[in-house]
Order: C-alpha cells, then structure tokens, then sequence
C-alpha cells in the first residue's frame, strides 16, 4: 500500500472511530456529529469527481444536494400524510424506505444534471461557475416560493424513514448506514478514477486539446463525470434529510454550494479520501471552534486563505504529499 | 494512381481582409513525406488548422481516405486517422509519459466508458502505448513525469501520440520546433521510418531535415502554394529561390 | 394593470437595474482588467453600507455617510487587495473562488461580531425625500429619482475615465494584454490596487445608497452579488457599457416579471394559486434569462468573442 492509500484508511478509521467511540460513551450527540461528517464527505466525494478530478468548477452542487433531499422528504411526508403523491395516470405513493428513496434522489440528479450539465459545459471558466449557480438559484427559489412542500419553513417529517432489516432511527445504526455508503461512493469513485475514463477525465482537465486529438470528446467526458458527480451529491442530500427529518431550501443555496467546495478544498482536490478529511475537520471547527467562539466562521475563513495561498493540496497534500504521475 | 490519402482542393480562408490561405491545393499519397515549407506568416499553421478541422476553411474541401471531412470536426477527424503533432507540445505536463501514450491508445480504441479494468493495469492501451514509447526511444522514462522531460523527448513523445493514434495519416507541424541540428538529427530516422506506417504532411523549417526527408515538397508563401516538387525540381525552382531559399533562412 | 402603476414599475426596474449597475461595474471592472472572479464584491457593498449607516447615525448626515461609505469600502478594498487578493492573480479559478469565499465568511461574520445581528437604520435624507410629479400623473420618490441619476452619472463618469484618460488607457490596455503593459513600464500593482480600490468604492457607494429603501444588515450583500455576476455575465465580461444594458435588463426583467407574471397566470388560474406560480416563477426569470443567453452566446451580449 502506499503513502496515499494508507493515509486515506486512517482518515476513515478515524471517522469510524469517532462514532464507535459516541457509541460507546452512550453520546448520541457525537453520533450525529460523526454522521453529519460521513454525509458531508458523500457530497464532497461528489463533487470532487467533477471538480477536482474533472476540474469544473460548479458552484451549483447545492442544487443535487437539495434535490436529494427534497427527494426523502417529500416522499417521506406524503407517507407520513398518507397522501398519495398522484392520482392520475396511475396512483403513486410516497414511501418511507430508504432504499426507494435513495434511487429516486439519485434519478432525480441525474434527471436535471443532464440538460443543466448540457448547457452549462457549452461555457467555460466563469461562465460555467456562473451559470452552475443559476440553476441551483433557480432551483433554491423555486423551493422557497412554491408553497406545497413548507417552503421558506421547510419540511419536516418527524420520523427518519426506514431501512429493511434494519432500526434507522438508532443513531449508531443510521451512522453505520451513512459510512457504508461512503465507502460504497468512495470504491465507485476509485473505480472511475482509475479506469480508461478516468483517465480521461484527467486529460479533459489538464489538457483537453490533446484529448480532443486523440479522437475522445471532452464535452461527453466531462458531461458523464458530471452527472455521477450529481448523483452521489444527492444520495447525500437523502442522508441528511433523513439525518435531520427536516428538509428546508437552504439545502439548495449558493453558500451550500460553497460549503460542499470547503470540504473539498480542504481535504485536498483530486484525493480520493480528501472529502473525507476536509468534512471532518470541517465539523470539527464548527463544534469545537464554534462552541467556543460564535464568529468561528472567521477563522475558518482564514484558515482557508492560508490553504488556497500556501498548501493548495489541503490536508491530503500535507499527510501524503503530492499526487504521483503515474496514478 | 490510388487514391491519396489526403486531398486538399481549392482551400480559401480569410480572416478579414488578410488572405491567409488562398486557393491552396495539394494532396498527400500513400507512403510519401510531403514536405510543406514556406516562410514565417505564409499561413501553413492555419492550413494545418483547415486540415485537422480546427478551423473552417471560407471556400474549397479536405478529403481524407477518400471521402469528405468538411463538416467532421476534430475529433471526428483524429478519429479516422488524422493524427496530428503540435508545433507547441500538447501533453498534459502532470500526467506520466506512459499514461500520457494510454490516453491516445483508449482514444485509437475507440472505448473510453470503460470502467474496468483499471486503465494501469489494462494491457489493450498499455501494451501499444509501450509500444509506441519503445519506437520513439522512450520506454525507459514511461513512468516519468512529462513536466520533467527534456525539450527533445518531449518532441519525441508528440510522435509517439501520434503513432498511438494508428493513423492513417500524420500532420507533423514543425516536429523539430526548438531542437538544435543536433536534436534534429537524431530525430530524422525515426520520421523516415514512420513513411512505411503511414504518409506524413510535414510542416518544417528545418531545410536539412526537410531536404533529406521528403519525397515532396510544397512550397506556401502568403498563403498560397507557388510551387510542388521533388527536393530537386523544388530546389532548382527559380521563384522558390527568390522568395524563400534564397533569402536564406 | 393601468398605465401609470406600469410606468412606476418601469421606473423601480430602473432604479433597481441602476443599482446593480452600480456593483456590477466594480465587478467586470476587477474580472476585465485582473481577470480575477471577485466573490466578495457583495461584502463591499455591505461595508459600504454598514459606515454609511454607522456615520450617518453618528454625525446626523447622510451624505457624510455617503462619503465615508465610498471611502471605507475603497480603503477596505485597497487593503484586501494589498493582502490576499494580489496573490491569486495568476492562480485559477477555482483557487480565486476559495478565496474570496473565505473573504465573505471573514467579512459577514466579522461585521456580526462587530455590529450585531440586528439590522441597522439608514433613514433617507431630507433633502431627497418625498416624492414628485412626473409626467403621466404619477408621483415618484425623489430617491429613488436620485438612485436612477447617481446611476447615469456614475456611468458617464467611467465612460469618461475608461475612454478619455490616462488611468483610462492603462486599463483598456491592462484588459487585452496584461503582460504587454507590464513591459511597457506601467506599474501593475499600483493599477491593480487603484482598479479594485476603484470597484470597491462603486460597490460601497451603492451600498450607502441601497441603506435607506433596504435594511441595513449582515448578509445584504450576497443576493445582490449574485445579481451582479448574473448582470456582467449576460453583459459580457470585461465590457462596462454591457454592464449597464445588462443590469437595467435584469432590474426591468426582475421588477416587472414579479408584479406581471402572477397577474398573468390570473387570468387562467385561481388568484392564490397564480399568485404562487407567478411569484415562483417570476424568482427564476433572471436565471432562466441568464441561462438563455450563455446558451445562445456563451460570453455574455457583448462580451469577447468565444
């Protein structure tokens, strides 16, 4: 194993840790946290295929991790209000299982990162940061003026939907569940990553001249990367609705999007286990400097600066040094 | 006569008023080195442009294998056998020189949505990637970063790409570009033994290199082609003398 | 809808566009000549208005306020330039839209700590307030008559110092070759510094000006700066006079399509589910309206060629 891949089971580990150790000392709070942590590191896993691997900029991954969310609570709650979802053509109804609900978030990424990649990646550089965050902005006040689902109060659903076989509502179980599928996001991610596609992915960033010379369109490369990259956000936009029971339009706005880049920033771009590290030391500030200091922001903001000017690899860039050439 | 590889009829672009290519026709045969030489601003980067589809020419067409590619773009060019080298190296710098070589081999395949197996582990584009490096005298430094190769093997990984590409024709724009006679030199074998893969439209400035290596030669000053040859009917050409031998280079 | 409630509406759309003109041309200002997407121009904009409000408050006049927001924000600008943002000129896109993220959480919650969460009073001036007739029968408020012309003037100005200057030509200059003017002997750094302080001061005088019609408050600045990067995106960066289209564009589009659209739906549709639909809708409409351009025109109406 090398210096990477053992840095990025430590990291892990240590998340696991973490919540074995709320586990142990009957601290439900620390659970939370630690599954708050797992959830986060989902969606920067997302958004990392795209944006570090991929090198497209989207400041709009908001947008998938709110319809994740939006997905588990609305199905969530019409269960819950035993109304069916439609009636016509045929009935459908909502469903409280978190399977279903997970492929639906995960269909319904894919559904609108389609067109909104489509049209976003005919631009590049700003225009593409730009026109990223319209459709999340679009999305976000769609969610907050449309009155059927809460609105600007957002949705509750009282009860975390369930999984079969399993009690969701216990908070080891439910972090159990978000690690597994963090893990899960992180194998299909080295898989991408280390694939023929992958490969190409990386010559669609740093040099897509050559890509397009080799006879491989960067347009339909960097689309594909995209759309999975949506998909995982969502299916951890699901997991935190359900880690709340509270789905609200700030899921789904711009400083959401901002904060999903933090994780990713953080931990390092480009780095499989990145996420992971920089969404943990993302709530640790937030606990540990927030607990303290209510204008922790500040500091993190801080924090950041010195990142992007003076250790642009993040936190995997310090532990395990600089990515090798040959993958 | 068999049908050349690569045909250029009557191609004509403008750029405002300025006529960077006027009319310029000329064909590429199986098995040749067509050299194209002319001096600075006599608009053969933008022919190069017209031909890999870079660019859209204002009048004329390329056929390429026989068959029009006008409203093929550049991918779908490389993808029929066009594979061009860039006067500018066109590497990605972070990646290594093998996986730089597997990117053009996943491309001459034809499959990129492949997700398994791992591209490094995956013999149908390392093996010909190998290959390719081996050919131009790179395999040593496969697994080196591009970043941290010299000038000349960068030059010489240009072609390897191309070689990767299994081409049908190579569009070699100045190969030589920024090596010394020394560099050159040493390049010039591997483009001779290339001619037997697959013809090649050199672009070049490099007169020795340009004399030694073509069968033909064509000459392109402002923008249009005064004169196609051999190296010898091309070197006794008076007009050729006056506007480009002549003024030495 | 009459003529008259049109026509007052016509107008907000163009105090509102004259608004976001303000911020925007700081913006494409900064992007055009430093090629530096700038996230915090929202957070200027709010520290222009927090030293209008705080000195107004203080000396008892608006237009010390005024003054001082212009100069705060410029001050602040020139010294966040000096410190962090003259490193990320030659970084990439994403290193720069880090950073100034950071800016903004630094900013918002420092100004928070400073000044609490509670909003701040900016009250209108004397001076400029009440209304007055116009043609057509209606009244309209002096201030925002005033908002419409600080715009107009401001936009003269630039045209003036953009086209007919020295400082000008340095920047028009700067925007198509920055490495070019450099080796001219042109001192880059202090035009880069006197570019964004530049920005700055137009972001924090629209700020001030904003603090009287909106409350003064923590956050204010990051809708309106997303606005803004919407306005110089459909305009085309770099380009001050698509700025100005763009943003009266946008204000009009947005000001109308939110008064019009849930009486459009009314015609068809019950009245509070007309009022939803049109009022979501009508949200969307500036991104919706982005989104159209940079499909049909992926650098902006009057931006550089693709």
């Amino acid at each position: 194993m090398n210096r990477e891949q053992i840095v990025s089971f430590v990291i892990s580990g240590l998340l696991f840790g973490a919540g074995l150790a709320g586990f142990v000392l009957d601290q439900p709070f620390i659970l939370t946290l630690a599954a708050k942590a797992a959830i986060f590191a989902i969606a920067g896993v997302g958004l990392n295929l795209a944006l570090g691997y991929g090198g497209l900029v989207s400041f709009g991954h908001a947008a998938f991790f709110g319809i994740g969310g939006y997905a588990a609570g609305i199905l969530a709650w019409h269960t819950r209000n035993f109304e069916p979802l439609a009636t016509w053509p045929i009935e459908i109804s909502g469903t409280t299982s978190m399977p279903v609900i997970w492929l639906v978030a995960v269909f319904a990424a894919m559904f609108f990162a389609l067109p909104m990649g489509a049209l976003s990646l005919r631009t590049g550089g700003v225009y593409f940061i730009m026109i990223t965050l319209a459709f999340a902005q679009m999305l976000y006040y769609f969610a907050l003026t449309w009155p059927a689902y809460g609105g600007e109060d957002g949705l509750s659903f009282y009860l975390r939907n369930d999984f079969p076989g399993l009690t969701a509502s216990d908070p080891w179980t439910f972090f159990l569940l978000c690690l597994a599928m963090l893990i899960g996001v992180m194998a299909l991610c080295a898989l991408l990553v280390r694939s023929r596609f992958g490969l190409a992915l990386e010559m669609a960033r740093q040099n897509p001249q050559r890509l397009a010379s080799s006879g491989i369109r960067p347009f339909t490369v960097r689309l594909a990367a995209f759309i999975v990259s949506a998909m995982i956000t969502a299916l951890a936009g699901a997991l935190y609705a359900d880690l709340n029971r509270f789905v609200s339009p700030s899921m789904l706005s711009w400083s959401m999007s901002g904060e999903i880049m933090v994780f990713v920033i953080l931990g390092g771009v480009a780095r499989l286990a990145g996420p992971v590290a920089g969404a943990c030391l993302f709530i640790l500030l937030e606990e540990v400097l927030g607990g303290r200091f209510e204008f922790w922001q500040v500091l993190l903001g801080v924090v950041l600066i010195l990142v992007v000017l003076f250790a642009r690899g993040g936190l995997m860039g310090l532990a395990a040094g600089r990515r090798s050439a040959h993958g | 006569m068999a049908e050349p590889v690569l045909a250029v009829d009557g191609i004509s672009k403008y750029f405002g008023a300025v006529a960077a290519s006027r009319n310029v026709s000329l064909d590429l045969r199986q098995g040749e080195i067509h050299a194209l030489i002319g001096p600075n601003g006599a608009g053969k980067s933008t022919l190069v442009k017209q031909i890999a589809g870079e660019l859209r020419p204002d009048a004329g067409s390329v056929r390429f294998c026989g068959r029009p590619v006008d409203n093929i773009d550049t991918v779908g060019r490389a993808r029929l056998g066009m594979a061009r080298t860039f006067q500018v190296s066109c590497l990605a710098m972070e990646l290594s020189v093998l996986r730089n070589a597997m990117l053009a081999a996943a491309g001459a395949a034809g499959q990129v949505f492949r997700f398994l197996p791992a591209a490094n582990s995956d013999t149908a584009i390392t093996g010909p990637a190998l290959e390719c490096l081996r050919q131009v005298g790179l395999d040593q430094r496969a697994r080196t970063r591009v970043a941290d190769l010299s000038h000349g093997e960068r030059r010489r990984l240009e072609i390897a790409l191309a070689l990767a590409m299994r081409p049908k024709a190579f569009l070699m724009d100045e190969p030589m570009a920024g090596m010394g006679p020394e560099g050159a030199r040493t390049l010039t074998p591997l483009l001779s033994s290339l001619r037997a893969k697959a013809p090649i439209l050199l672009v070049e400035h490099d007169m020795d290199a340009v004399f030694s290596l073509a069968d033909r030669i064509s000459v392109l000053v402002n923008g249009e082609i005064i004169a196609t040859g051999s190296v010898d009917e091309i070197r006794a050409n008076p007009e050729v003398q006056k506007s480009y031998l002549g003024d030495g280079e | 809808m009459s003529a008259t409630l049109f026509f007052e509406q016509v107008l907000n759309g163009l105090q509102f566009g004259m608004t976001l003109f303000l911020i925007s041309a700081g913006l494409t200002l900064i992007f055009g000549v430093m090629g530096l997407i700038n996230l915090a121009h929202g957070s200027l904009f709010m520290a222009g208005a927090f030293a209008c409000a705080a000195v107004a408050k203080a000396t008892g006049s608006f237009f010390a306020g005024l003054a001082a927001s212009i100069a705060a924000a410029a001050v602040a600008g020139a010294l966040v330039e000096r410190l962090v943002i003259r490193r990320l000129y030659d970084r990439d896109h994403l290193d720069q839209v880090i950073a100034t993220f950071a800016l903004i959480l630094i900013f918002s919650e420092g100004t928070r700590w400073l000044f609490g969460s509670f909003p701040l009073y900016l009250d209108v001036p004397p001076v400029l307030s009440g209304s007055v007739p116009l043609p057509g029968g209606i009244t309209y408020p002096l201030y925002r008559l005033a908002i419409i012309g600080v715009g107009l003037a401001v936009a003269a100005g630039l045209f003036l110092l953009v086209n007919r200057t020295r400082l000008g030509m340095r920047i028009r200059a700067g925007e198509t070759d920055r490495e070019m003017i450099a080796a001219l002997g042109v001192d880059i750094g202090k035009l880069y510094t006197i570019v964004f302080a530049l920005g700055a001061g137009l972001a924090g005088l629209a700020g001030a000006m904003i603090g009287p019609i909106q409350s003064v408050q923590v956050g204010m600045g990051e809708p309106v700066l997303i606005l803004a990067f919407v306005v110089i995106v459909i305009g085309g960066i770099g380009s001050i006079g698509g700025a100005l289209a763009a943003a009266l564009l946008v204000g009009l589009t947005d000001t109308l399509g939110r008064v019009m659209l849930p009486q459009a739906f009314a015609t068809f549709m019950e009245p509070s589910a007309a009022n939803a639909v049109g009022s979501s809708i009508a949200s969307m409409l500036i991104y919706i309206l982005m989104a159209l351009v940079l499909v049909v025109k992926p650098t902006g109406l009057f931006g550089a060629k693709a």
